[in-house]
C-alpha cells in the first residue's frame, strides 16, 4: 500500500471511485448547488481548500491520538476541525465576495456536513496514507468532486431548456442524470487496478 | 386525507411561529413516516440512503444505526437545551452526535464483524448525516423531552423505511434475492447494474417519479400538459 504510486492515488481518487459518483459521498451539494456552472465550480473551489486542511489536520490529529493511545476521540477531534475550517473558509468568502457568499447561501455552512471530507479524513487513515500521499489524495478527491460538479451543472444548465414531463419534475430527474453520469464513470473501472 | 394533512400544517406554521411546545400527539410521530419523510421528502441524507442499500440487511443495519443515533442525540439536545448557548450550538450537537456515533460504531463492531465490514465508514459517516443535525436543530432543541424522543423514532422509522425500499428492490434486481434468501431458479441472471452505484440514483430517481406522480394526481385528477419547469 505504501508503494502506491503518486499518480495512481490521484486518478483513483478523482477518476475510478468518484467520491460522489462511486462512493457516493457529497451528494447533497451535488443535488444543491449544480443548478449554475459558476456556483459549482466556486463550491468546488471552496470543497477542495477544505479537503486539503482537512487532509493535513487529520494526519497529524491521528499521529497525536496514535501516540496518546486515545483513538476513539477520532471521529470528535476530525469533525471538530472540519467545523472550524469550514468557518474559516466561510468568513473568508464574506468578507471578499458577497456575491458568491449569498449564491452559495445555506450550501457554505454545510461544507461542514458534506461526507466527502469527513469521508476523506477516514479513508486516507484507513489506508495508512503518509504525508504526501495524503495530499496528492486530498487533490484528487477534490479535483474529482469538482469534475462531477461541473459536469452535472453542464448538464443541468441545458435541461432547464428542455421540456420534460411534469412528472419528473426537479430532484427526480437530477438523480436519473447522477445515474447516468455514474455509469459513464463505470467505464473508469479497473484503471491501474494491476497495482491494486 | 387532505383535510388532515392541512390541518397538520396550520398547526406546525404556528408552531413555527411563535416557537410553541408541541403537545405530543399521534402526527409527532406519524409525520416522520409519511409527510415529513427525511428522504423522500426533505431530500436529506442522500448519502447513506444510496451508498449502503444494495442488500436489504446493509439498509436495516444502517436504518436502525442511525435511528438509534437520532433518539439519543435528540434527547440530550432537548434536555440540555435552556444550558446551550445559542452561539455554539451546532459546534455542541456535532459534539454530541459524533459522540453517540462512536458508540454505535464500537457496539457494531462488537455485535457483527460481517456487517461493520459492509456498512464500512458509512457508519462514522452517520455524523455528518444531514437528517440528524437537522433534527436537533430545528425540533430537538426547542421541544421537550418526551416529543423529542417520540418524533425521532419517527424520522428514524421513516428513514429506516425509506433504505429498506430501496434495499429490498435493489436486491431483488440484482441478486434476486431478499434477505440473502433466493427466490428465483438458478437460471435467474442478476441485474448486475442495480447493486453497482448508478443502481442507487436509478431506483431513489424512481421512487421519487413514482412519489411525484401521486402526488400530481391528487393535485390535479385530470392529467394536465407537461410544463416547462425544471430547476
Amino acid at each position: 500500500m505504501h508503494a502506491e504510486p503518486l499518480s495512481l492515488i490521484f486518478l483513483n481518487a478523482a477518476l475510478v471511485n468518484n467520491f460522489v459518483l462511486a462512493l457516493f459521498l457529497g451528494i447533497c451539494p451535488f443535488l444543491g448547488v449544480s443548478a449554475k456552472k459558476e456556483t459549482a465550480w466556486n463550491m468546488g473551489l471552496a470543497t477542495l481548500f477544505v479537503m486539503l486542511v482537512t487532509s493535513v489536520a487529520a494526519f497529524g490529529i491521528n499521529w497525536l491520538l496514535t501516540e496518546l493511545d486515545l483513538l476513539f476521540l477520532r471521529l470528535i477531534c476530525y469533525i471538530a476541525v472540519i467545523a472550524s475550517t469550514v468557518q474559516l473558509v466561510e468568513m473568508f468568502v464574506k468578507k471578499t465576495s458577497p456575491t458568491l457568499f449569498r449564491s452559495l447561501g445555506i450550501f457554505l455552512p454545510l461544507i461542514t456536513t458534506n461526507c466527502a471530507i469527513l469521508g476523506l479524513a477516514l479513508f486516507q487513515t484507513a489506508k495508512e496514507y503518509d504525508f504526501v500521499q495524503s495530499l496528492v489524495y486530498a487533490t484528487g478527491a477534490g479535483a474529482g468532486f469538482m469534475l462531477a460538479l461541473m459536469l452535472m451543472a453542464g448538464l443541468r444548465e441545458k435541461l432547464a431548456l428542455a421540456r420534460v414531463p411534469s412528472v419528473s419534475q426537479g430532484a427526480a430527474l437530477s438523480l436519473m442524470l447522477a445515474g447516468l453520469l455514474s455509469l459513464a464513470f463505470m467505464g473508469f473501472a479497473g484503471l491501474g487496478s494491476g497495482h491494486g | 386525507m387532505a383535510e388532515t394533512a392541512n390541518q397538520g400544517a396550520g398547526k406546525e406554521a404556528s408552531a413555527f411561529l411563535f416557537e410553541r411546545e408541541e403537545s405530543l400527539t399521534a402526527d409527532t410521530f406519524i409525520r416522520g413516516l409519511w409527510k415529513e419523510n427525511p428522504v423522500f421528502v426533505m431530500l436529506l441524507g442522500m448519502c447513506p440512503t444510496l451508498a449502503v442499500t444494495n442488500s436489504t440487511l446493509n439498509a436495516l443495519g444502517m436504518g436502525l444505526s442511525t435511528t438509534f443515533v437520532l433518539i439519543f442525540s435528540g434527547a440530550l439536545v432537548s434536555s440540555l437545551r435552556n444550558w446551550i448557548p445559542k452561539q455554539v450550538r451546532i459546534a455542541s450537537y456535532i459534539v454530541i452526535i459524533a459522540t453517540f456515533v462512536t458508540l454505535v460504531d464500537y457496539l457494531i463492531q462488537a455485535i457483527s464483524l460481517e456487517l461493520y465490514a459492509a456498512l464500512g465508514a458509512f457508519i462514522q459517516l452517520i455524523v455528518v448525516n444531514c437528517i440528524i443535525l437537522g433534527r436537533a436543530e430545528a425540533y430537538a432543541s426547542k421541544q421537550r423531552l418526551l416529543p423529542t424522543i417520540v418524533n425521532s423514532l419517527g424520522t428514524g422509522v421513516g428513514f429506516t423505511l425509506a433504505l429498506l425500499s430501496l434495499g429490498t428492490v435493489r436486491e431483488l434486481l440484482g441478486s434476486g434475492s431478499i434477505l440473502g434468501v433466493q427466490l428465483f431458479s438458478d437460471n435467474f441472471q442478476g441485474w448486475v447494474i442495480m447493486m453497482l452505484p448508478p443502481g442507487g440514483f436509478f431506483v431513489l430517481g424512481t421512487w421519487l417519479l413514482f412519489f411525484n406522480w401521486l402526488r400530481l394526481r391528487k393535485q390535479h385528477p385530470a392529467p394536465s400538459g407537461a410544463t416547462v419547469h425544471a430547476r
